[in-house]
């Protein structure tokens, strides 16, 4: 167990290097520091000033040296100014070292946004932690839902209740976020007026009347799907020898389902839920979007909309590492829960 | 400011009379599927069930939107008629006298006509994209789930590289105006268009070796073709001139099939990895068939049940991922009548009007559905057997 851990981690950290190279490579495209010069340098620049910009603030350096200084193996070197002779800080605005040392993001530095004039970690964290919470509303209300629905629709195949609950499982499958986010807002904020279609004074203090429409929105996608997984594995389970013989022996229906099914439906939809992380990331970015909520979304959106190189790369890193670790998560409970595969 | 409106009642006619290509095609084709139900196989169980039908009802309706909508829609879904600003719907234009159905846009256009064009838009890069998606995936997921070994580490590992990605971070680097001055999305698309051309070549080859009669027409036949559309797609020098696409709907045609190629891969790969242990693949492999016939032409035709519904899943997915591009205005031109393009400018109006939000919403929610609730009841008539 512990060596498949091993194993796993390493292959998440060579697709983590990988990936950022990749996003490093991308970002760092002619046309795309181009559009970087352009909107740090004043209206009207040249091309040689453009060129003499992104020069002067090491964007020209050789590209593996650049993703070796982000990264923190080779030394982030101060860039010498050709009139005075000095070394001069990078950005003045997040404190560039001014002597060759290692600084990158192995030693925990994010290095500077360009489009926020700070440094990107000063963004960042704070913008993951406001997603944290959104995130966490959202499961919150998902997890029991969804699970409720699923058992609900499996317990009794093709009954009546199961037909109903899988066309609207159904249904919110097929409602992407940015659709099922527009309706609401028809309905519960322009009709009724019941809650806020912004979500901008969340910042400040979430309350119910601001903060309910973004989690609704972003639950419900993920509720149809979820739902769906749990039915398939309670219809399964509902099946199994071992029902049976609890309901030859004389329990109540609702006794087997609680005491005997639901443990072992369970299994499937936990995985589930692991895996939904990656779509519920696109769905942050769409829902903090649409209700102007200032979380991990809103800045992902804005360092690539003025391509800020390093918060665009601390955004990639953060998400993948958020993907990967839910998947090692989703592999190692899978395991534990499942004894079949733990006795092994 | 407009002055005449159209009731409610003169909307909903107004709408239903404007569909009528729509209504004649769905009742012919509803009426000869009814008629045949029992000699059309798979697409003759769908009508066993009302999932079924219902799902088949949406798909065809949009998908005959699409074919007619020159005939349905009243207005240019590009062209602005002042007066028409914000107009309410059943407003009637005071010059041609015919009706915004829908109300009009910010922009003066035709709300209605913009939702039935914008499907047209959605069906051609939906399916196209997912058959290209399809067509990476099994010509990569066959090796990797049959060989297994080296080339199952390599090509698994990029696939998980690819699905690590979070969608929307993946099309904010991939489909951006700046990428178009680089070949990156030209040689995706060279990468991305010789699958389906080294497939059916493989698929002939396999087959027809022993006759050559055969396999050169087959063979020639998908070379000219292809090469056709190949040339026509990835460098746009089509002699012909029909073949045309332009460079930024490329771009998010290749990020789009970049995109969902991985999940394909996936499935294939455990597919075949289970069907490679039946007897038949064991007798095949007994009687001296090559490997690539036995993925081909023993593993790929026994796979195709769940390949089938996942490829309706599908479609529906890639809709909703051109919705996301269109709502981050990305790839497709700003005035572009797509849904995601529309849903995106009303969204941002929702506080003064509501009305340009809710067609295109409906629309793309009504065809994903569609989609879905025909994958469901393709999967249940799949596990009837």
């Amino acid at each position: 167990m512990l060596f498949f851990i091993l194993r796993r981690l390493g292959t998440m950290l060579l697709t983590m290097v990988c990936l950022t190279l990749v996003v490093f490579f991308l970002v760092n495209l002619e046309p795309n520091l181009k559009k970087l010069a352009i909107s740090q340098t004043e209206m009207h620049t040249s091309a040689e000033q453009l060129e003499q910009w992104l020069v002067r603030h090491g964007y020209r350096q050789n590209f593996f040296v650049r993703y070796g200084q982000w990264l923190g193996v080779v030394k982030k070197a101060p860039l010498i100014n050709p009139d005075t002779g000095k070394a001069e800080q990078r950005f003045s605005f997040c404190n560039d070292p001014t002597e060759p040392v290692y600084s990158g993001v192995l030693q925990g530095d994010f290095g500077c946004s360009t489009k926020f004039k700070t440094t990107a970690a000063k963004r960042l964290f704070p913008a993951l932690g406001a997603t944290g919470i959104l995130m966490f509303w959202v499961l919150v209300v998902m997890i029991p839902i969804s699970l409720l629905i699923g058992i609900l629709a499996g317990m009794r195949e093709g009954s009546r209740t199961d037909r109903t609950l899988s066309v609207a499982s159904i249904a919110t499958t097929a409602t992407p976020e940015y659709v099922s986010g527009v309706i609401f807002t028809v309905i519960f904020a322009s009709w009724l007026g019941w809650l806020n279609g912004s979500a901008a004074s969340a910042s400040q203090g979430i309350t119910f009347y601001n903060f309910t429409l973004p989690v609704m929105t972003l639950a419900i996608y993920g509720i149809g799907y979820i739902a769906r997984m749990t039915r398939a594995s309670m219809v399964e389970v509902m099946t199994q020898q071992y029902i049976r013989t609890a309901r030859l022996k004389g329990l109540s229906f609702s006794s087997v389902v609680i005491k005997h099914a639901l443990r072992n439906a369970l299994i499937a939809p936990f995985t589930v839920i692991m895996l939904q992380f990656p779509w519920l990331l696109t769905g942050v970015v769409i829902v903090e979007v649409m209700f102007r909520y200032q979380g991990f979304g809103y800045i992902l959106v804005e360092a690539a909309g003025n391509n800020d190189i390093d918060l665009l790369l601390g955004c990639s890193l953060a998400s993948v590492f958020i993907v990967l670790i839910t998947q090692l998560i989703s592999d190692v409970g899978y395991a534990y829960l499942n004894p079949r595969i733990r006795v092994q | 400011m407009v002055s005449e409106f159209v009731g409610p009642l003169g909307v909903i006619t107004g709408v239903l009379v404007r569909f009528w290509p729509v209504w004649l095609a769905l009742a012919l084709v509803l009426a000869a599927s009814f008629t045949y139900k029992k000699r059309l196989g798979l697409y003759g169980q769908l009508f066993d069930s009302y999932v079924g039908i219902a799902g088949v009802i949406i798909c065809l309706f949009w998908l005959f939107t699409a074919i007619f909508a020159s005939t349905i829609a009243p207005f240019n879904p590009l062209q602005q008629l002042v007066v028409m600003k914000d107009a309410l719907p059943g407003a009637i234009e005071p010059e041609t006298h015919k009706v915004f159905l829908f109300g009009g846009d910010k922009l003066a256009r035709d709300v209605f006509s913009r939702m039935v064009y914008g499907s047209q838009i959605v069906l051609i890069i939906a399916p196209a994209a997912t058959g290209f998606a399809l067509m990476v995936g099994i010509t990569l997921g066959l090796p990797a789930g049959y060989y297994g070994g080296k080339i199952d580490t390599v090509l698994s590992f990029l696939a998980n590289l690819v699905l690590a990605f979070p969608v929307i971070l993946l099309f904010y680097l991939l489909v951006t105006p700046g990428i178009m001055d680089t070949p990156i999305p030209y040689g995706m698309a060279g990468l991305f268009f010789i699958f389906p051309i080294i497939f059916f070549c493989v698929l002939f080859w396999t087959r027809y070796k022993n006759r050559p009669d055969r396999l050169y027409i087959l063979l020639g036949l998908t070379l000219v073709i292809g090469g056709w559309i190949y040339v026509g797609l990835v460098f746009d020098k089509d002699p012909l001139r029909i073949v045309h696409i332009d460079p930024n709907q490329l771009n998010i045609f290749v990020a789009v099939v970049f995109a969902s190629s991985p999940g394909v891969f996936r499935i294939v790969r455990g597919l075949t990895m289970d069907i490679k242990t039946r007897d038949y693949v064991a007798a095949a492999q007994t009687r001296g068939e090559t490997p690539w016939y036995i993925m081909l032409w023993e593993i790929l035709p026994n796979a195709r049940g769940p390949l089938i519904v996942d490829t309706c899943l599908r479609i529906g997915y890639t809709t909703i991922l051109l919705g996301t591009l269109g709502y981050f205005g990305l790839g497709l031109a700003p005035e572009s009548p797509d849904w995601g393009t529309a849903i995106k400018d009303a969204s941002r109006l929702l506080r003064q009007t509501i009305h340009p939000a809710l067609p295109p919403t409906i629309a793309l929610m009504s065809f994903v559905l569609g989609l879905n609730l025909l994958a469901d009841s393709l999967r249940e008539q799949s596990l009837k057997d």
